[in-house]
């Protein structure tokens, strides 16, 4: 248990992901639901930036001349923190787009009320 | 710098010229254009593909494309061996196919202004596909993976109706709960690793697996790993998205859906099995058998499914997950002819389904856009290209000797008697989904043959020259793969023991 303590970064990550993925598992709302894909994106971009991050490092440009790597945080996971976000965003964007459509013709955002008005419509 | 064969340039081309496609579509915003580049584009890629799996036929090797010369550690690298040549290959050729089949669906169902847009969706998605499949980094593939879900989102909306959005929204959300995992556990990877491409990645592993270090967080990743490739292939339990997306996409996005979009995940799941995670090492973990199982429920609840069907595009929707099954218990199997008849039947559903696929739609626009069996009694006299095409297509699923679904039941059933302890369950399985699929197909197959008393005469349908030939070609590769399959078996057999670590 006291892991867990001190890598609280990367627990704090593990429960937003899990809160996060089970929302847009579980929700009803499709607006929620996407909130909980932005949840569950940024929950694994914490999780990156901790294990990137090194405490007392600074940022990794070359400074003085020092090489030393254990000198600077890891420039990687931030690398992929900023691919995913993109990624994050358009797929948002996507998706809020769908959602808007779909209000226009259903006039509603529960996937449920949705589904039955779909059914109706084909018969 | 060392002397690179122009060969080795060919998987980065292929890429190129795909995603080079939709910026000059969307440059050009017309439906005409776009229709032009997207089957230059095809065609260069397709011939290129051929060159390399030729190449790879006659001097077998795998070899690493570095992206802009930074060496390994560092550096983002494609890879290609036989196996991915050859893939790229087939799903090169039935996207081509396809859309040359689709054409009169999509001129008639997508909206004249956005179809440069539907032109656009189909570059992305091809060229998506190819860097899933020669790509060596991890992180590489996740981007491409949601670029993939994307452009095949949008390509099962191209109708633009209620019901077709209700249907991408259910495709979208399975999609992006498969990408989470999928990132979280290249995340978990890439920290307990320390690599991004797959060689470095797999031989942290294989250090770690010997010293059991890490071993709960490498359990972890590798399940979410392949749950999430589960779920984007459309494996049993995750399976709920296909039988919704496919009978409201259109016939063209249907057999690109089937044909190629949901295996693309599957080579990349067999890559990761094998040059990273080793065979041995799935077994330990277990996750080998979790999609044994999977897949064998798969097979007999897909078909069990189609049977209750009245629908011919929902039979096909089911039939695929089933097919699917069919796929993953090659891969359970973990034996190298289990995967051989597995990349096989991959090839042999991809060829067969599109086929499957544009028939129906063929029929159900004949009907006045109505998707019912019993509404098509006859139809397949007054349209015999696509019935002879759905018939031979039906055929091969069921296992018909020299048709390609034979070979792949063939080489299935092979893999299953030298399988310790997955025998029984896997032979058993294969025989009773063998009987499922005769029971689902023939009511079709014999609805569009028979007619009932008192129709009209038979009046010829006017069906466009290029579905035709898209139908005459995908029976004549469909025909071949049933006959001279040996080559294939061989490079495919060659292409794994080429990528195993």
């Amino acid at each position: 248990m006291g892991n867990l303590g001190v890598n609280f970064y990367e627990s704090a990550s593990v429960i937003l992901f899990g809160i996060g993925f089970m929302n847009l598992l579980l929700q009803k709302n499709l607006i929620k639901k996407f909130i909980g894909l932005n949840i569950m994106d940024t929950a694994v971009f914490l999780f990156l930036a901790a294990k990137g991050f090194v405490f007392g490092g600074s940022a990794p440009i070359i400074v003085d001349g020092i090489t030393d790597a254990s000198y600077y945080v890891n420039p990687v996971p931030a690398g992929l923190v900023l691919t995913g976000i993109v990624v994050a965003v358009s797929v948002t964007a996507f998706s809020l787009a769908l959602v808007q459509r779909l209000y226009q013709h259903y006039g509603s955002l529960n996937m449920d009320v949705i589904m039955r008005k779909m059914k109706e419509e084909e018969h | 710098m060392e002397h690179i064969n122009w060969i080795h340039n060919l998987p980065f081309f292929s890429i190129f010229i795909a995603m080079f496609a939709i910026l000059l579509t969307a440059m050009f915003r017309t439906a005409k254009m776009a229709k032009r580049i997207h089957m230059t584009m095809m065609c260069i890629v397709v011939i290129l593909s051929a060159i390399l799996t030729y190449h790879m036929a006659v001097a077998p090797e795998t070899f690493t494309f570095t992206m802009g010369h930074y060496p390994a550690p560092w550096g983002n690298e494609l890879t290609a061996g036989p196996l991915e040549a050859l893939m790229a290959l087939v799903f090169g050729t039935v996207m081509l196919l396809s859309v040359m089949g689709g054409w009169v669906f999509i001129e008639k169902d997508v909206l004249q202004e956005k179809q440069y847009l539907y032109y656009i969706m189909l570059d992305a998605a091809m060229g998506a596909m190819l860097a899933l499949i020669y790509t060596n980094d991890i992180f590489t593939a996740y981007v491409f993976i949601e670029i993939n879900t994307l452009a095949a989102c949008a390509l099962v909306l191209a109708k633009g109706t209620a019901t077709a959005m209700v249907g991408a929204t259910h495709y979208l959300i399975m999609g992006l709960l498969g990408s989470g995992l999928f990132l979280f556990g290249v995340s978990i990877l890439y920290s307990i690793t320390g690599h991004l491409l797959l060689p470095q990645i797999g031989e942290a592993v294989t250090v770690l697996a010997a010293s059991g270090q890490y071993h709960f967080a490498l359990l972890i990743a590798t399940a979410f790993l392949f749950i999430a490739l589960a779920i984007k292939s459309g494996l049993f339990p995750f399976h709920t998205w296909l039988p919704v997306a496919h009978p409201i996409a259109i016939p063209a996005s249907s057999a690109i859906l089937s044909g190629f979009v949901v295996k693309g995940y599957v080579i990349f799941a067999i890559k990761l099995m094998y040059s990273v995670f080793s065979v041995e090492f799935m077994h330990e973990l277990g996750i080998i058998d979790i999609l044994f199982v999977f897949g064998v429920l798969g097979m007999v609840f897909g078909s069990l499914s189609a049977m209750r069907q009245r629908k011919m595009k929902k039979i096909l929707a089911y039939s695929s997950v089933a097919q699917i099954g069919y796929i993953y218990m090659g891969v359970g199997l973990g034996t190298e002819i289990g995967l051989t008849a597995a990349c096989f039947h991959m090839i042999a559903h991809g060829f067969t389904k599109s086929m499957l696929f544009l028939c129906a739609g063929s029929f159900v626009k004949q009907c006045g856009n109505i998707d019912d069996m019993d509404q098509m009694r006859g139809i397949a006299y007054k349209n015999p290209v696509a019935g002879i095409g759905y018939t031979i297509g039906a055929m091969s699923m069921i296992g018909i000797p020299l048709l390609a679904g034979f070979i792949s039941k063939l080489y299935f059933a092979t893999a299953s008697i030298f399988s310790e302890g997955k025998m029984a369950a896997s032979l058993l399985v294969l025989g009773i989904s063998m009987i499922l699929n005769a029971l689902y197909f023939l009511p079709s197959v014999m609805a569009i043959w028979t007619t009932k008393k008192g129709m009209q005469e038979a009046k010829r349908a006017n069906i466009s020259p290029w579905f035709i030939t898209s139908i005459v070609l995908l029976l004549c590769i469909n025909v071949g793969l049933g006959v001279w399959y040996q080559p294939v078996i061989e490079l495919i057999e060659v292409g794994l023991q080429l990528l195993q670590k």
